[in-house]
């Protein structure tokens, strides 16, 4: 079984604003500009202000996005091209990612606010949590946030646990869980970030040892984890 | 026949229920914060509990094509216990969460002075977060228990409209029709209230304000009596119509109050009124949150 944690070797001082595919806060400011409603958008700048402002803000704001900013999907129409990003995000996701990366805190601080509004939030504000991580200045510090999301199984928290802050920080053994579970769960593996690199020798044999069940049940194999297996590269 | 079921506790019943109540034309439901038959002992008990109603159950019934809302509270025979009363400091919390329609189920149980005020406090807690209130009627007692839950509740300064007692009967009808209240009736496999005695109620009283619901939970109880209830009705003489006023109307009337009901995307068809064979077909098991579809399409 491989040892180690490939997840912490690597981060560099300035990733902060970019999660993998490029991803930056501002990017993600302005697609979510378009499709926000005037009276959407007016909400939001208050909020931003508000949390800008006020840390102790956001615990009123945060569970108010969705009624406020509205709940579709981020992108006009589905992007094809695979990957992480901001595909399969929602508007409420993406506003309530844009208010914790305005939060004027840090260190433990900013740590525990954003344990706490996961703790007290329904399962689209959790979602937000998971998704907003890598965009925060954390560290490793809130990765019992994503062990919290891989324990349930509500494939929608699940998914969006699976994003570069696992990528990163989560250990190699618990990755692996995940995205077994994801098969399990039936979440297509296209949902997890950066599934192909951090892949390894032991992901590969869980897989197939998961296929070789489905065939001996004369069950179907999902192609997505034969893509896995057959793209990887010791 | 499409339906809407205001009262019921999935975290009680079965996938096989979904599954039935999906195939009778039920594409939203409210489930009411309640006690669970066994006596909680910790506030974390009912952080949990409301977690799970804000959590895992949408998730569960987004799977069967169902949209689950919830209302929050602590519930008439929990208030008698001091181990639960914190449960009220708790409330603010989640009455701001979205799928929050109501502040329910309060009111009486044992027309006790704990339970009194704690149906205040919530009253208030209802005013301030611009939430409707479902009013649980006692089962002993009930008329007596009717006409006080009526006092509390005029005394709160609510708006009337904004509140429906529930579990009404034949003798309790009368003490609510009038006072701008919604009147609420939970049809049972039992005596408490079937579907022919409720088509007597709507004969005499009329659609207006009327709820009915299945109450369904951890008892003897049939979450298809809110289908049951439609097609008696239509034995009646009551129009489809009729019958989608009072099963999908007047709860998205009454909840919709909230301002917090998510029913827009839903697959709104219904089945076919007289015929419970042409089943609709089981939704996509996809068909999760609008814009949350991450499932692979075949479980």
């Amino acid at each position: 079984m491989t040892t180690g944690n490939r997840a912490t070797d690597d981060r560099a001082a300035g990733e902060r604003a970019t999660v993998d595919g490029g991803l930056s806060v501002d990017e993600l400011a302005s697609t979510l500009a378009a499709r926000l409603t005037d009276a959407g958008h007016a909400w939001l700048t208050n909020a931003v202000n508000a949390v800008g402002g006020s840390a102790d803000a956001i615990d009123q704001l945060f569970p108010a996005v969705r009624r406020h900013c509205g709940h579709g999907p981020l992108l006009a129409s589905t992007s094809p091209a695979p990957g992480p990003g901001l595909r399969g995000w929602t508007v409420d996701e993406a506003a309530r990612v844009l208010l914790l990366t305005v939060l004027p805190i840090t260190g433990d601080t900013l740590v525990g606010t954003v344990a706490r509004l996961y703790e007290r939030g329904d399962a689209a504000e959790r979602r937000a949590v998971l998704r907003a991580l890598p965009l925060l200045d954390v560290g490793p510090d809130t990765v019992a946030i994503v062990r919290d999301a891989l324990r349930t199984n509500d494939a929608t928290l699940v998914a969006a646990a699976l994003g570069p802050y696992a990528a990163r920080h989560l250990d190699d053994a618990s990755w692996r869980q995940a995205v077994l579970k994801c098969v399990f769960l039936g979440v297509r593996l296209v949902e997890v970030a950066d599934l192909t690199r951090r892949a390894d020798e032991e992901l590969v044999r869980m897989l197939v040892a998961f296929a070789d069940e489905r065939i001996a049940a004369g069950r179907d194999v999902p192609p997505d984890v034969l893509d896995v297996v057959e793209s990887f590269q010791p | 026949m499409r339906i809407f079921d205001p009262h019921i506790h999935m975290t009680s019943r079965t996938t096989d229920d979904y599954e039935a109540m999906y195939a009778a034309g039920v594409r939203a439901l409210v489930e009411p914060a309640f006690w669970l038959g066994q006596p909680r002992t910790s506030i974390g008990s009912f952080v949990d509990y409301f977690d799970g109603l804000l959590g895992w159950e949408p998730f569960r019934a987004a799977q069967f094509g169902i949209a689950h809302h919830c209302t929050i509270a602590l519930n008439p025979k929990e208030a008698n216990d001091p181990r639960c009363k914190p449960v009220l400091d708790l409330l603010p919390r989640y009455l701001v969460k979205d799928r929050v329609v109501a502040v329910g189920e309060i009111g009486f149980d044992s027309m006790t002075s704990d339970e009194e005020r704690a149906f205040a406090t919530q009253l208030a807690l209802a005013v301030e977060h611009d939430l409707p209130v479902l009013v649980h009627t006692p089962h002993r007692d009930k008329a007596a228990g009717t006409l006080r839950s009526l006092e509390i509740i005029g005394a709160s300064g609510i708006a009337p409209e904004r509140v429906v007692l529930d579990h009404l009967n034949e003798v309790t009808v009368g003490l609510v029709a009038g006072t701008g209240c919604w009147m609420g009736f939970s049809i049972y496999p039992d005596t408490k209230m079937d579907p022919d005695r409720m088509v007597r109620i709507l004969t005499e009283y009329g659609t207006e304000q009327m709820l009915v619901n299945s109450a369904a939970d951890w008892g003897r109880s049939d979450p298809l009596r809110t289908r049951a209830t439609g097609e008696a009705m239509l034995a009646a003489g009551f129009d489809a119509d009729d019958v989608e006023t009072l099963l999908w109307r007047n709860p998205v009337t009454f909840y919709g109050q909230s301002g917090r009901l998510e029913i827009d995307g839903l697959d709104a068809s219904g089945t076919a009124d007289s015929d419970s064979d042409t089943a609709a077909p089981a939704p996509a098991a996809d068909a999760l949150f609008a814009g949350n579809s991450v499932l692979r399409g075949v479980r």
